[in-house]
């Protein structure tokens, strides 16, 4: 079980400043936090120690058991943000 | 360092002002005094004035962050004062070792073209900052007697414009929206919302979650006229990056569903710019070119007008084409960006910047990103800041806190500090408390300095 990311994310990144394990990208500093809408867990690395729940400001990060019905696709949407990154499928 | 307190005097108490006194706060090592000046009662700027009433988890960004900053006992709160007319920024930068300005894109983006004067046509800032109870707004008077409006750009601004004309009055009136715009919507005629993207749907400028929320509307019909939209190849979708694919799989989804006859209608035209509002005394018709794409020297796709023109019969427009920063006076103005020349957040050129003084938020780079895109530049700001301080770049500030503080108070007998704005803050929850609602915005000056300063 990893946490997720959904809809109300302003890309504060308070998350990636707390995760232990550095699986929430983008970060400040990376090419493309620039043009982010909003931050993305690696659930293949999130360790799920609740840290990055607990630092949003907005209460944008679930567990993914405790979803909101109308976020269910941001499951996915976490995980294929870093799919799409590995195929090399990258934002212009 | 010696045991006096670097002072910094931070213009704006939006995103940009709030996160820049968090950076000077996390990173001045417990040797930085902040004052954030504001020219309006109430700190949060765009959170509270911008943010959609329908997005409440956005704004608790207030209560969960820039709280904590605000009410820091190194931080003190001017509100009702406004830089550049009640306090000079001469004065400013006399009174405190650096300046940072956060002051925002107070302005917008006009369409330039015939009948924009028309009664009924409006910048989405005003109709966005008139639902959301900002005091220099909340006497505007919108004609919602129309039964269709259209919004051009569609970026979110324009998505938020959307929602809030075509929801239900009952969700409304869970939010915060401020009571004159509840009024005004309960007896709208609006049916239908038309926005208009330049470009094609591969350009939408909206973000995906806006998008997305189109699918869960209640009671509103969402109409994509997308040429090509469901007959796009792999191929072209090939070029797309991964946020533009998502897009275009929102649009196919919300193209496929069946028209409900719900009461309101939302619809996303693409491919279309206004060319000519007209009307008799007011807004009665928009004339809308048809666009197609072509690729400039750069190789960005641009929209070029055809030949081919409609007209669509509308007693609304609200321009949704960008926010645009005002200059400041004493401060050098990059007019074609719409910023405060600045280099890496230090006002003036690269190479003759004036000492001590920076932006930060829309007023340094534009207005672009969401609220967190702020903190980013707030820290790359700060960053500058402590830099020059280290290097005995600043000009020390000619007086202590408490001469300031007196100045300002002597000044502007309705100056409104942080328990001022926290008796607002309260009276507005408890307004709210009763009728099941975050809060009742006061929405009046005079209501909120009455407030504040009894």
């Amino acid at each position: 079980m990893a946490y997720v990311i959904a809809a109300p994310c302003v890309a504060d990144y308070s998350c990636v400043e707390v995760c232990p394990v550095d699986c929430i990208s983008p970060g400040p500093d990376d090419g493309q936090f620039e043009d982010a809408e909003q931050m993305f867990i690696d659930p293949d690395r999130c360790i799920d120690c609740g840290l990055c729940y607990e630092a949003c400001p907005v209460l944008a990060i679930f567990s993914e058991d405790k979803l909101p019905e109308k976020w269910q696709p941001y499951a996915q949407i976490n995980r294929q943000y870093f799919a799409q990154q590995q195929t090399g499928r990258t934002r212009r | 360092m010696n045991n006096t307190k670097l002072r910094v005097a931070v213009v704006g108490a939006g995103p940009a002002g709030l996160y820049a006194t968090g950076e000077l706060l996390k990173n001045g090592g417990y040797n930085v005094k902040v004052d954030l000046y504001e020219r309006l009662p109430t700190p949060w700027g765009l959170v509270r004035a911008g943010v959609a009433p329908d997005h409440h988890d956005k704004k608790l960004i207030t209560d969960r962050l820039f709280d904590f900053f605000i009410e820091n006992p190194d931080v003190c709160f001017f509100g009702n004062i406004e830089v550049g007319r009640d306090v000079s920024h001469e004065e400013l930068s006399d009174w405190y070792d650096a300046v940072i300005y956060a002051v925002g894109a107070s302005s917008d983006t006009h369409l330039n073209v015939p009948g924009e004067e028309l009664s009924g046509c409006w910048a989405a800032r005003e109709f966005v900052a008139w639902y959301n109870g900002h005091p220099d707004f909340s006497g505007l008077e919108f004609d919602l007697s129309t039964e269709r409006a259209v919004i051009v750009g569609n970026g979110n601004v324009a998505l938020d414009v959307a929602r809030i004309l075509t929801m239900p009055v009952a969700e409304l009136e869970k939010t915060d929206i401020a009571d004159h715009a509840l009024a005004a919507l309960r007896d709208s005629k609006v049916n239908e919302v038309v926005l208009l993207g330049r470009r094609g749907h591969l350009q939408g400028a909206f973000h995906n979650p806006e998008l997305e929320e189109l699918e869960h509307l209640q009671d509103v019909d969402v109409i994509v006229e997308a040429e090509g939209l469901l007959s796009d190849s792999d191929a072209e979708l090939a070029d797309a990056d991964w946020d533009t694919v998502r897009k275009v799989e929102t649009l196919r989804r919300l193209a496929v569903r069946p028209i409900t006859g719900a009461s309101k209608r939302i619809v996303l035209r693409f491919l279309a710019s206004p060319v000519a509002l007209q009307g008799n005394g007011k807004l009665e018709q928009l004339v809308v070119v048809r666009n197609a794409l072509e690729r400039d020297d750069t190789g960005a796709l641009r929209a070029r007008p055809t030949q081919k023109q409609s007209t669509v019969d509308t007693g609304l427009v609200l321009r949704a084409i960008g926010y645009r920063g005002c200059p400041f006076p004493g401060l050098p103005f990059d007019d074609r960006r719409g910023v405060i020349e600045n280099h890496l957040g230090r006002v003036g050129s690269e190479n003759d910047a004036v000492p001590g003084v920076y932006v930060t938020g829309w007023i340094k780079r534009g207005p672009k990103g969401v609220i967190g895109s702020n903190k980013k530049c707030a820290r790359d700001t700060v960053r500058c800041l402590l830099e020059d301080s280290a290097a005995g770049k600043l000009r020390a500030a000619s007086l202590d806190a408490n001469a300031v503080a007196n100045i300002l108070m002597e000044r502007k007998p309705d100056l409104i500090q942080y328990q001022g704005w926290k008796k607002i803050d309260q009276q507005e929850r408890l307004a709210g408390q009763s009728a099941g609602r975050p809060r009742v915005k006061l929405t009046h000056l005079d209501a909120m300095t009455e407030c504040a300063l009894n």
